[in-house]
């Protein structure tokens, strides 16, 4: 696996291809945005009856990357779930693939705007988490110090040879990192939002995903 | 009825008019359970089919909706309105007659479905969504007739399948129900017919006099067309030459880019200053209307216009035609000529401007073929199950219903008719639960069935949503032009592709006019005034018409002359010096061009096998090349060539052309390609799947939207059979795959495949750089791409320095 490594307020962390956090000092694995049971959400309002395999995706795509870094320790950045209550529904299979995740896990659910509640899925539930120098939370503060955070979905988007190529991609500057969403059926917000733009600082940098991770300006359109 | 009611025959005295001959048969057989008018434009075909309407009104003027007007265009039923109007008044009838389009007004619509008139004048969505109201028995209930207007243009999309299934609805409501089509002159009378009429019901035909033969031929210009492009400059005197000698002229385009460039050329050069508007679908209706009013009123001696302007709105003092571009299909072309000239019996006048050399060649052809009265056309597969799946969905929301009955009711539409019960039972069950492999969230299904048998909506939210999303015309996601500041004048559209690829400063054309692109706000693009002379070209989405079959093999022939002397010298020159250079494209020879330009590998197949056919060559070729390690990043495909541009030189093509390679994995390769994926999201949406983002919606889209790529490639991965994978290969197989036309083209070549690595740009492929519907690649290009990127971002950002 192509990884792109950075240093952070001191942690040695990696980008990994899939948009997971690897910060191997710890044995931890940093997730954000997974959005598990969004096709169920949008069914439920009257839409159309979405294909239910996000879930499965996204937890074949997290076990994928917890076997290739043997990580001991998970945090999910919260919006886990793209709504309260959805972890009490999934499919039985889904709910059991968690499990399989979690055993002998160290697991942290940060809670996020789309999912406040606890979850009744096993796990620690948090508002946010330490670990070291830096500090896990969903969304980004104002007075942020090595934090590491999630909810806006930044991707990138670059002009090649006259072509137009959008990714997920990470966001880093001297006092945050924002991790792109990694669930399945989720998509993002430009990185010359202005949003992101005011957030973020002037020399800040986009990692982004894909099958060789690589670190560039942030692109501001 | 053989004879007019007195009110309408003393109209017709007082006019001095005779009923038209065809005019007089349907009204002698007004009682038929179909029938069918072939006539050419300005041949009363309207009245033709109101006769019977108006007759049987003046006999007896009770009450309720008595005949429904379908039309394919919303500024067709406005302008049949009017054109009613004055018999109906000047008869002193009292027959009330409305329009409904998306553009009525809600109040209005709520007030036609209580009280409807006699006569409504309605698109097929509109009448679509009538009949998904509950009170839709009320609404029809006194209905005799229906006139489906222009029907050979609906019956080539899927509009025409959805219009029949509302018709099914409506005869079921109504079993005495009498339906009329009125056509333009097409190829095969008897399949639209069979559209047309419920199943199996006969359908009678009336084929009017066709008139006299037009008078078409290329425009002489001074000037000779240029190696490539569509913009046709090289005519614009010529062309003002000719609005200057006609009353009113109509110059058509294919695309609204193409438009919008001629008509601002136009302007640069119309020192008199001619009045001469704009018309094309992305222009903001007030201007369109602007532009139609101004036309009816005869105060306009040219329009510019594209297909928007192709059906049967009466322009009145028409005399020219002028066709820019290639005409693609003959059948258009016929019924485009037919636009000039509404009085019948006089000879219609027409012009082709070909915008480059190779259109030189197909106008001749087409020319030909017009002449010889050679028409054609590819008969249409069984009806889509994408727009059954979204009519299981209308009925739903008109109320509880019964899979039995809704069954029988479809196959009476003459496309469905053959529809198999296991097939409908599938798109019942995609409709009720999604038709997953994995069963999940059965609690949140769209449609539960009743105890007592019955179908209906699980959540009435769903009623409003499915209403939003009926239609089957795919919008491109566009967003809406307007000047800069509070309250600025809206101009149009642009496609959002187009739109992100705008920077401030950067200009464009929209309405004849050179605008600056100021940025984007909610979703709306701002722009200021221009004075600059060159602007940046909009990629509107316009149109593209396909070339048929038989026009693409009259031009294969003819390059078998020894030389053409029906060709301007110019194009004669073209194609000789083609055959110095290079070679000419023969029947039994596939000739391949390798080259480099622009900073990368061209390869040019010219397999003369139609658009579709060409696409597909595409997908397996670049698909093989990737395999090979050759990088391509993406093709472009003609009638007659498919242009591939990678980072690698072709120097081998047989182990490309396998034909047993290329067609033992189409199954695969489609599968992960953009073409599929298009194809798709089309079907989905019409199917229901995706919903359409309308209006204010828009804002919430992140949320309530999700990729149909995304979609696409979960399906595949996990669910490869679901009904929608197999409509998509269904729906590509019949439109863009074609693959018979590349086993034929294989079969017709052998292992006769000459390979010419040239220096530069040949004649012959020079056009295919300009074509639009450049499909990407995404592969390992991508990532080599995406690595120099890096690399030059990290070198000029001083970065690479400090992350070593």
């Amino acid at each position: 696996m192509n990884t792109q490594g950075f240093r952070f307020h001191g942690a040695a962390l990696r980008a990994l291809p899939s948009g997971a956090l690897h910060w191997p000092d710890e044995a931890l694995l940093v997730v954000s945005d997974l959005h598990l049971g969004k096709a169920a959400r949008l069914s439920a309002r009257g839409g159309a009856a979405l294909p239910p395999y996000e879930t499965r995706e996204t937890l074949l795509r997290l076990e994928a990357d917890l076997s290739a870094t043997a990580a001991r320790r998970v945090i999910c950045l919260g919006d886990s779930f793209d709504a309260p209550g959805l972890d009490a529904v999934l499919p039985a299979a889904d709910r059991e693939a968690i499990a399989r995740l979690q055993a002998g896990r160290d697991w942290t659910w940060i809670a996020g705007n789309h999912d406040p509640a606890p979850v009744t899925l096993g796990g620690t539930q948090a508002a946010e988490a330490w670990l070291g120098p830096l500090v896990f939370r969903h969304i980004a503060t104002d007075d942020a110090r090595g934090e590491v955070s999630g909810h806006y979905h930044p991707k990138a988007r670059l002009r090649l040879r006259g072509r137009l190529l959008s990714r997920a991609c990470f966001l880093l500057d001297d006092r945050r990192l924002i991790l792109p969403a990694y669930g399945a059926y989720t998509g993002g917000l430009r990185t010359d939002d202005r949003t992101l733009c005011a957030l973020m600082a002037e020399d800040a940098r986009a990692i982004l995903t894909g099958p060789s991770p690589a670190m560039i300006p942030m692109p501001r359109g | 009825m053989t004879t007019l009611p007195n009110p309408i025959r003393d109209w017709f005295d007082r006019r001095g008019w005779e009923m038209h001959p065809h005019q007089r048969e349907m009204l002698a057989r007004a009682g038929a359970p179909c029938q069918l008018l072939i006539a050419p434009t300005g041949g009363g075909k309207t009245l033709a089919g109101f006769l019977p309407t108006l007759a049987e009104l003046a006999e007896d003027p009770a009450p309720g909706l008595h005949t429904l007007y379908i039309s394919p265009l919303k500024a067709l039923a406005a302008d049949i309105r009017r054109n009613l109007m004055t018999p109906i008044e000047e008869t002193g009838l009292p027959i009330r007659v409305e329009d409904r389009t998306g553009d009525t007004p809600s109040s209005r619509k709520k007030r036609q479905r209580a009280d409807p008139p006699h006569i409504l004048l309605t698109t097929p969505e509109s009448l679509a969504l009538l009949t998904s109201y509950e009170d839709a028995p009320r609404i029809f209930a006194g209905l005799q007739r229906i006139v489906v207007d222009e029907i050979h243009a609906l019956a080539e999309s899927k509009r025409g399948d959805q219009l029949m299934l509302a018709l099914a609805r409506l005869s079921a409501l109504r079993p005495g129900l009498r339906r009329v089509g009125l056509s333009a002159t097409v190829e095969d009378p008897a399949a639209i017919a069979r559209l047309l009429a419920r199943h199996p019901d006969p359908c009678e035909i009336v084929e009017a006099d066709p008139g006299p033969a037009p008078d078409i031929a290329m425009l002489d210009t001074e000037a000779s067309p240029p190696w490539s492009g569509g913009g046709a400059a090289y005519s614009i005197p010529a062309v003002l030459e000719e609005v200057r000698r006609h009353r009113t002229t109509l110059i058509f385009h294919n695309t609204r880019a193409q438009a919008e460039i001629f008509f601002h050329n136009l302007w640069l050069a119309n020192e008199e200053a001619l009045p001469i508007g704009i018309h094309h679908g992305s222009l903001d209706r007030g201007q369109r209307e602007k532009v139609e009013a101004a036309m009816v009123r005869g105060e306009l001696r040219a329009i510019v216009c594209t297909g928007s302007l192709d059906l049967g709105i009466d322009w009145g003092d028409v005399d020219l035609v002028i066709q820019i571009g290639a005409p693609k299909n003959v059948k258009r072309l016929v019924q485009r000529i037919g636009r000039a000239n509404h009085r019948y019996n006089a000879p219609s006048k027409a012009r082709l401007v070909p915008a480059n050399r190779f259109e030189v060649v197909e106008c001749v052809a087409a020319l030909e073929a017009v002449r010889a009265h050679d028409l054609d056309g590819e008969p249409r597969g069984p009806g889509p199950r994408d727009v059954l799946c979204q009519h299981i969905l209308i009925a739903a929301c008109a109320g509880p219903f019964d899979a039995d009955t809704l069954f029988a009711e479809m196959t009476t539409a003459g496309a469905y008719a053959g529809l198999d019960r296991g097939a409908f039972d599938s798109c019942l069950d995609f409709c009720a639960t999604g038709g997953y492999a994995l069963r999940a969230y059965d609690q949140w299904q769209r449609l539960k069935q009743r105890p007592d048998g019955l179908w209906q909506l699980r959540d009435p939210r769903s009623a409003p949503r499915i209403r939003q999303n009926i239609g089957t015309i795919q919008d491109t996601d566009t967003l809406k032009v307007r000047w800069r500041g509070r309250g600025g004048a809206p101009l149009g559209e642009i496609e959002e592709g187009f739109a992100a690829s705008l920077t401030q400063g950067d200009t464009f054309l929209i309405g004849g006019q050179i605008v600056r692109y100021e940025g984007l706000r909610e979703l709306t693009v701002e722009v200021s005034r221009d004075a600059a002379r060159k602007p940046k070209i909009a990629t509107f989405n316009g149109t593209k018409f396909a070339t048929s079959t038989q026009l693409s093999q009259r031009i294969l022939r003819m390059f078998r002359q020894e030389n053409w002397p029906e060709l301007p010298q110019h194009t004669a020159d073209w194609l000789a010096l083609q055959r110095e250079v290079s070679r000419l494209p023969r029947p039994d020879r596939l000739l391949i061009e390798s080259f480099p330009h622009d900073g990368r590998e061209q390869l040019v197949v010219y397999g003369f096998a139609g658009r579709n056919a060409q696409q597909t060559l595409g997908l397996l070729l670049t698909k093989r090349m990737e395999e090979e390690g050759l990088a391509p990043m993406g093709f472009v495909s003609t009638d007659y060539a498919t242009l591939i541009w990678g980072l690698d030189a072709v120097t081998d093509p047989r182990p490309l052309f396998d034909l047993a390679r290329l067609e033992a994995g189409l199954e695969t390769w489609l599968a992960g390609n953009a073409v599929m994926k298009r194809t798709f999201r089309a079907s989905a949406t019409i199917a229901g799947l995706i919903e359409r983002q309308v209006g204010g919606q828009r804002k919430s889209g992140r949320q309530a939207t999700m990729s149909s790529d995304i979609l696409y490639d979960t399906l595949l991965k996990y669910d490869p059979d679901h009904l929608l994978m197999r409509i998509t290969h269904e729906e590509a197989m019949r439109g863009l795959v074609d693959f018979d036309r590349i086993r034929e083209m294989c079969a017709r070549v052998g292992d006769r495949v000459d390979l010419l690595r040239l220096s530069r740009v040949t004649p012959l492929a020079a056009p295919l750089f300009l074509e639009p519907g450049r499909v990407p690649i995404a592969g390992r290009a991508d990532e080599r791409l995406l690595e120099e990127e890096v690399t030059r971002l990290l070198d000029e950002s001083g970065l690479a320095q400090i992350e070593a």
